[in-house]
This record gives structure tokens, sequence and C-alpha cells, in this order.
């Protein structure tokens, strides 16, 4: 009786501690390295490594926020969209008060000072800009996505930020004002 | 023939009596026409002409580009001003590239194609084909390019041309006029289009309000057996496609899907009279019939105005205003957009222009929802206006989206019943509008990734067949010389574009 007990006993102990181990061996020699949340991250980011937020590309950026360590407002690129859905995603409060608000925005070279040096060409993580030595350079609208990193690199100022244009494609309208939709306490209607 | 009940709707008071009885005049030419290039869903078309250049009727001055697009023609012979942007006749008063044409006086007509001789004997690619040369458009509002829904026949088992000849908006009356003083045009024009389209069956629908046209339109159809005039409710918004297909069908049309899914493909009554003209004559659509109504108007009329005559010409051919006009309004007062300023052109989808007082808008401040659920009751495609109204004030426009608010199609019966005033249908405008922004945007991102994974790999093909040189050339010197890459570079940008296009 006692010494079947102790058989049951024993073999599931012993198997226990077989699985207990096995499990802690899978967990520590196949162990995913990245955090599956950093993935996400990095698929959200823009992808265009253009450097603004300050880390290496977009991948170190996602790494940082994964872990917290840097806020969701860097990326240019992304702009308020993907602020706010950083903010869906990592439940952190969206400060959108420091950001000016200032909509998408495309890079544009004025031609007359261009002098074709190509320094923005090799500057463009999108390809953007076209161009050869010695011939004046122009952007591709639809290519750039607004990073402005060839803004600085050129020796004549011939590129600024403008914003996307709005036209009758994307025009769209306005949120409506509505100023009173909840009637405030204590007001009384006479009639 | 057994009708079915649509959902919800309402009855606003039609107020077409004051252009109903009025028969179609023509508008003397105007000084000037202004001829937008885009007057249609798709791409704008691309401008044939030059300043100065003389043209005659019917001559084409744009030519569609893309899959999706519609070519424009000269409404009268003249003088090409210039080409230029000009305000489009859109609430946003933002500039089009428009056409603006200096008429003669003469009106003559230029070399037109050959008219098709029997278009029942005919290929459907041959009347198709002609029908986009003539530039025709969906005349009922959308102005989505006729000749490819015509081609929905290759594509989809069709069984029924539905004609909507409902116009159950409130005021206009533009339709009503053709079908009671060109019945044979747009019953050949339908014929030739079920031709087209390999249907059986056409189905003409009329709202009961307008008893003549539907006398008139059984009269003229009665020698044809495959035609059948069906008289429907007077609810709005019976005219809409959908709605109208689930009268005669039963069957609504499922989200993202098209009526033709259900065999069934809706073409306003006008543009089968363009049809008419296109195919048996080779004329392209120059002109249409413009409702020009409401009560600030001295003198509301069925007017035949030019494409690109201004809507000013159009007020001062009525008489010019009696009163203050509160809104001028582009198309029927539910659904139509207000005008930036009189000086736009009429375009090929403009069914009405409206200069509406103040009473007749009875524009009044929202006050709080009393969640009666009268939107709810009365919305013809079963959303719940209330709780989308309330996500989007909120600025959660995905919770919106959740409930449907892209299939809403901007009626207006929820506004126009909601007894507190909200702006309902304002709401779901925005948010429609913001969500299409977000999805340009998401997919404008998903190109840059492409784009910059692909520099990033021809950057390491280049990098490595340049250590690949180096090493088969032992201690040469550097060959890469520096205008080489600059030019692949934009070589390959191009490349990558192409790519981004596939894609």
């Amino acid at each position: 009786m006692i010494a079947s007990m102790l058989i049951a006993i024993g073999s599931l102990t012993a198997i226990g501690i077989a699985l207990g181990t096995i499990l802690g061996a899978a967990a520590r020699y196949f162990a995913v390295k990245e955090s599956p949340l950093e993935e996400e991250l990095k698929a959200m980011m823009p992808g265009s490594q253009c450097g603004q937020c300050g880390f290496v590309g977009c991948a170190q950026y996602a790494a940082a926020l994964a872990k917290g360590e840097a806020p969701i407002t860097l990326c240019a690129p992304g702009g308020k969209v993907l602020i706010e859905s950083l903010s869906q995603k990592l439940g952190v409060a969206a400060d959108l008060s420091g950001l000016e608000e200032k909509g998408p925005e495309h890079a544009f070279i004025i031609e007359d000072l261009c002098i074709g040096c190509t320094r923005c060409i090799r500057e463009c993580s999108t390809d953007a800009i076209m161009g050869a030595n010695k011939l004046m350079h122009t952007i591709i609208v639809e290519a750039c996505h607004g990073c402005s990193k060839c803004v600085p690199v050129c020796p004549t100022d011939a590129i600024m930020m403008v914003p996307v244009k709005v036209t009758l494609r994307n025009w769209h309208w306005p949120k409506p004002e509505v100023e009173n939709t909840h009637t405030e306490p204590g007001v009384v209607h006479a009639h | 023939m057994k009708l079915f009940p649509i959902r919800g709707g309402i009855h606003p008071d039609y107020r077409k009596e004051l252009t109903s009885e009025k028969a179609i005049v023509a508008l003397p030419l105007p000084a000037a026409l202004y001829i937008p290039l885009q007057q249609h869903i798709g791409a704008p078309a691309e401008v044939l002409v030059a300043e100065g250049e003389m043209v005659k009727k019917g001559q084409m001055i744009a030519r569609n580009q893309g899959a999706v697009s519609a070519s424009q023609h000269a409404p009268t012979s003249g003088r090409i001003r210039t080409v230029t942007e000009v305000t489009a006749p859109h609430p946003s008063g933002l500039p089009q590239t428009t056409v603006i044409l200096e008429p003669d006086g003469k009106d003559e007509w230029g070399e037109l194609p050959e008219p098709i001789a029997d278009p029942f004997a005919a290929d459907a690619h041959a009347i198709n084909g002609r029908v986009a040369r003539s530039g025709i458009v969906g005349m009922g509002g959308a102005a989505f390019p006729s000749a490819i829904k015509l081609n929905l026949g290759e594509q989809k088992k069709l069984d029924t041309l539905l004609l909507n000849g409902a116009e159950c908006e409130p005021y206009l009356t533009c339709d009503d006029r053709v079908m009671r003083e060109y019945p044979d045009e747009i019953i050949d024009g339908a014929r030739i289009m079920a031709h087209a389209l390999g249907t059986p069956r056409i189905v003409i629908c009329i709202e009961q309000n307008k008893p003549q046209a539907i006398e008139i339109m059984t009269r003229a159809a009665s020698t044809f057996a495959a035609i059948e005039v069906i008289p429907v409710p007077v609810q709005y918004p019976m005219g809409s496609e959908r709605h109208l297909v689930q009268a005669i069908t039963g069957i609504e049309t499922p989200a993202r899907k098209l009526t033709a899914d259900l065999g069934v493909v809706v073409h306003n009554v006008s543009t089968a009279r363009a049809v008419h003209h296109a195919v048996r004559f080779g004329r392209p659509l120059v002109a249409r019939v413009v409702t020009v109504s409401g009560g600030a108007l001295r003198e509301p009329k069925n007017i035949l105005t030019p494409i690109g005559a201004r809507v000013a010409d159009l007020v001062e051919f009525c008489g010019g205003f009696s009163a203050r006009p509160e809104s001028v309004v582009n198309g029927g007062p539910m659904m139509g957009q207000p005008l930036p300023s009189l000086d736009v052109p009429v375009v090929k989808g403009t069914s009405g222009i409206l200069a509406l007082t103040a009473e007749e808008i009875n524009d009044r401040p929202a006050s709080a929802c009393i969640r009666c659920g009268s939107c709810v009751t009365i919305c013809p495609c079963g959303l719940s206006p209330v709780e989308m109204s309330a996500f989007i004030r909120k600025d959660n426009l995905e919770g919106a989206a959740k409930l449907g608010v892209m299939d809403c199609f901007s009626c207006g019966s929820c506004s126009y019943v909601c007894p507190s005033h909200v702006p309902l249908v304002h709401y779901f405008n925005y948010a429609k509008g913001a969500l299409n922004d977000l999805e340009r945007e998401r997919s404008k991102n998903e190109r840059i990734k492409t784009l910059a994974e692909v520099r990033i790999i021809r950057i390491e093909k280049a990098t490595e067949a340049k250590r690949a040189a180096l090493a088969a050339r032992k201690p040469a010197s550097d060959t890469a010389s520096p205008g080489n890459s600059p030019s692949s570079n934009s070589d390959e940008a191009k490349a990558a574009t192409d790519e981004k296009a596939n894609a």
C-alpha cells in the first residue's frame, strides 16, 4: 500500500523534475532574443533610417521605445499618425503639446540655386532626389517623406521644406465645431 | 412588378413645383466658357490645346489618361483664351486647371466620328470606345466615367440595366424634364447600353411624384418588351443606386461591393441620352440640363447649359436674385455642397444650382443629443449615426470606422431628422475624409519603407562589387569615379519608383 503510494509520488516527482529541467533549458537556449513588442514597433516605424530621432536607425529607436527609454514623439517622418498609433500601442499618453502643429512636408529644390553637387542625393534614404553631377536636381514628391536630412547638406541652401499641398484630391471637410452639445447643469430653459 | 421596401428614409418637402412645369430652355452662349480638366472621378484629362488655338464644337480639348478618366470637348466653336488655374465648383474653393474658351458665336460643329449605323449589331467594345471617346460620365451627380461602368459586362454576369430616373432630391427637376421631353432618346440610349452590357432586361425607375414622366416613358417603352417602367415610392434617398437595386431585387448590396455583383448596373437617364447622342450622331457630351432653383432666385428654370458656363451666367439668365441667398448649393439640398462663389463653372456632374434663403436652410445651432434614436430609425444604410458621431466628436475615428462610417454615403437624412440639429452628416463627411487621409498616409509609409529597403540592398551590392573589383586588381587605385555613383543612383531611383508603381 505505502509502497504503491511512494511509487506514484516518486514517479510524478521524477516526471516533474525532468520536464522542468527540459523547459528551463529550452527557455535558456531557444530564447527569442528580440522582444515581440520591439518587432512590432519596428514594423510601425517609417523604416527610412533617417536618424532624426537621434538613434542610428528605426530598429534602434524601436528598441529604446520597447524598453521605455525614449519618448514617443521623436520620429519626424512618422508624424502625428505614428505618435498616435504608438501611444495606443504602448499605452503612453501622447504629449502633443511640445509638438508644433505642422502638417506633412516634403523637400523642395530651388532649381536656380542648385549646382548639381549630388550631396543631397547621397543623403536621401528613399531615393527621392533625381539628378546627376553638375546637373540640376529635383525632388520626386511621391517618394519624399519629409525627413529634411537633405536640407543641411546643401552648400547653396537650395533645399527647403514645404507643406504638402492641399488639392481637390486630398481636401476634406474639417471637423464641425459644435460649441455646446451638452446642456450645462443648472441651466433651466424657461417656457 | 413586386417592389421591396427599403430601410429608413425621410419625406422632405419636395418643392419641385418651382421648376417641374418649366420646359428646358437653352442658355445663350456666355462670353467665355471655363472647362475644367477634371469633372469626373479619377485622373484629370491631359490638355491638348494651347493658347490662341481655334477649336470647333465637339473637338476634343483634353484627352483621358489613366484607367479611370474622361476626356473633355469644346462645348462650342471659338478661340482658346488660355489654360490656367480657376476656382473649382467645389466647397474647398481650391483652384484646378481649366481651359478657358471664348465662343466665336458660330457654334460650328467640327469633324465628328462617324455614327455607329446599327449599334445593335456592333461589338460592345465599339460602343464602349465611343462612349469613352465622347467623355460621358454619370450625370446623376457622381460623375463616374460611364465607359468603365459599361465594361462591367465583361467581368460580371449581369441581368438588368437599371435606369435611374428617381430624382429623389428636393427641388431638382432636370431628369424629370429630360424624361418628359426626350423619352425616345433615353429609351434608345438605354437599349444601346443594355446591348453593350449584355443585359436582357431594362428597368426604368421613376418616383411616383412624377406622373407625367411615368406616363410618357411608359408610352415610349411600350414597343419594347424588354423595357419596364416602374414607379417607385416617394422616399428620400430612393435615388441612391444601392437603394433602387434593393427596391427592385429585394437584395441589399453588401458593403464594399458593387451593385454589379448582384447583376444590376445603374445609369442615370440623362447619361442614357448622352450615349444616344454619342452613338447615333458621334456627338460628345458638351451640354447638360441643369435645374436652377431656390427661394432666392427670381425666375427658377431648367436650363440646357454648355459645359463650362459660369454659375453667375445661369443666375443672371434666371433674372438674378430676388432675395439674398444664404447659400448657393451645387446639387440637391440634401447631398449638394455649397459653392465657394458664383464664378465657378457648371460641369458634367452639375444637376442643380440652388440659391437658398435662410428660411429654406433653417440652420439652427446644435444642442445636446437627447438620444431619441430618430437618426438610427431613419438611416437608410442601417448605421447608428448617434454612436458614430459620439466617437468622432471624441476623435476616435477608428471606433467610428468599426461602426461603419465608411459605408455612410452622406444622404443627410440623419441631420434632417435630428431634433437637436446635431450636424451628424458633417461629422461623417469629416471622418470619411480623415480616415482616407490616414489610409493614404499608411500606404505612403509602406512605399517609403520599400524604397529605403531597396536602397540599402543596392548600396550593399555596390560595396560588395567594389570590394570584389579591388580584390581582383590587388593594389589598384580606387576606380569608382565620383560621377558614376549619382547617375546610377538616379537610374535606380527611377527603377525603385517603377517598382513602387508596380507594387
